[in-house]
């Protein structure tokens, strides 16, 4: 049976989602998704600099057969958000969108109640709801309620690299979840990666772990590689931990008398 | 004419978004515009006529994450 992640009305057979930030240089981009089998791809929508020279056109990185993935950062409000989706999809876009509210601009934690306010909005209008939220219970049932596709939970803040500071509350979403669960920001290793998917994450979404590391393309196959293993792992159901020694090997001697 | 673009008022003699654009330098296979809040499909800046007071946002797809 073939194992694939559903979002919406689509599947898809990567559970790794990439992100377009950060790359010392454009061209790296279609390499990388080459690499990691990446089938979905974030990027962002931003007014143009008038006073800067023209800049490269990230969408031509990005091959047909990826899903493109734009996300509603810079907004601060629902409202924003909302809008900033409709400009995506009018663009030709497509119905994916990452919700990504911000209003914390320290630790730049999203802001889960203007998060399900845009998700309620844009889910009645049939985009392909994939919110980024604080780890919450409510929350990802309210998501659900609201018709969101996913519920993306956040590991650790953007980019910090920190893997899933968050783990505890990310594994009582995943048994509890009726909507795929997509494990995103701070992962900042593959291991990280291979984690959350053991834990049952239904996928993750790294962008930062894979453009800034000094071989993006071969950073990308390397979380592919983690996110099967992890996957594979989480189907297979592991054993868990044991406080005593659990004999691999017969425990009668060797010769016995 | 006075219209503002991306936030900042600017005197234009540009008719049509697609002249705005033009004046401007953009590379038209990279924006999306939006004229009054309304997002404008490149077929028809052409005969997308500006008017004074005009609110304008040429906006475009970037990394992120």
């Amino acid at each position: 049976m073939t194992d694939t992640l559903t979002l919406g009305n689509r599947q898809f057979f990567s559970r790794l989602l990439t992100g377009t930030g950060k790359f010392a240089s454009n061209d790296l981009i279609g390499p990388m998704l080459a690499a990691s089998g990446s089938e979905i791809i974030t990027v962002a929508l931003r007014r143009v600099d008038l006073n800067a020279p023209p800049r490269d056109n990230i969408l031509t990185h990005i091959p047909d057969h990826v899903t493109l993935l734009p996300n509603t950062s810079g907004a601060r409000t629902a409202k924003e958000a909302v809008r900033i989706a409709r400009i995506a999809r009018e663009a030709g876009c497509g119905d994916f969108i990452k919700i990504e509210v911000i209003t914390d601009m320290q630790y730049l934690l999203p802001d889960n109640h203007e998060t399900l306010k845009a998700s309620e909005t844009l889910a009645k209008e049939d985009f392909i709801v994939l919110p980024y939220v604080m780890p919450d219970i409510t929350i990802s049932r309210r998501l659900y309620d609201a018709g969101a596709a996913a519920v993306m939970p956040l590991g650790s803040p953007i980019g910090s690299n920190r893997g899933l500071e968050m783990k505890s509350m990310i594994q009582r979403i995943i048994d509890t979840s009726r909507i795929p669960v997509i494990v995103d920001a701070g992962i900042g290793r593959p291991s990280q990666a291979a984690e959350a998917m053991e834990m049952g994450a239904d996928a993750v979404l790294v962008n930062t772990a894979i453009a800034t590391a000094k071989d993006p393309v071969q950073a990308g196959r390397a979380f592919s590689l983690a996110v099967s293993a992890g996957r594979m792992a989480y189907q297979a159901g592991m054993a868990g931990p044991s406080h005593q020694a659990r004999a691999s090997s017969p425990l009668t001697g060797f010769l016995q008398e | 004419m006075k219209i503002k673009l991306n936030g900042e008022m600017l005197e234009t003699d540009a008719l049509t978004i697609h002249a705005l654009v033009t004046a401007r330098n953009q590379d038209p296979a990279t924006l999306v515009v939006e004229h009054n809040h309304t997002l404008v499909r490149q077929t028809v800046w052409d005969h997308t006529r500006l008017q004074e007071g005009d609110t304008i946002e040429l906006l475009s797809f970037v990394g992120g994450g």
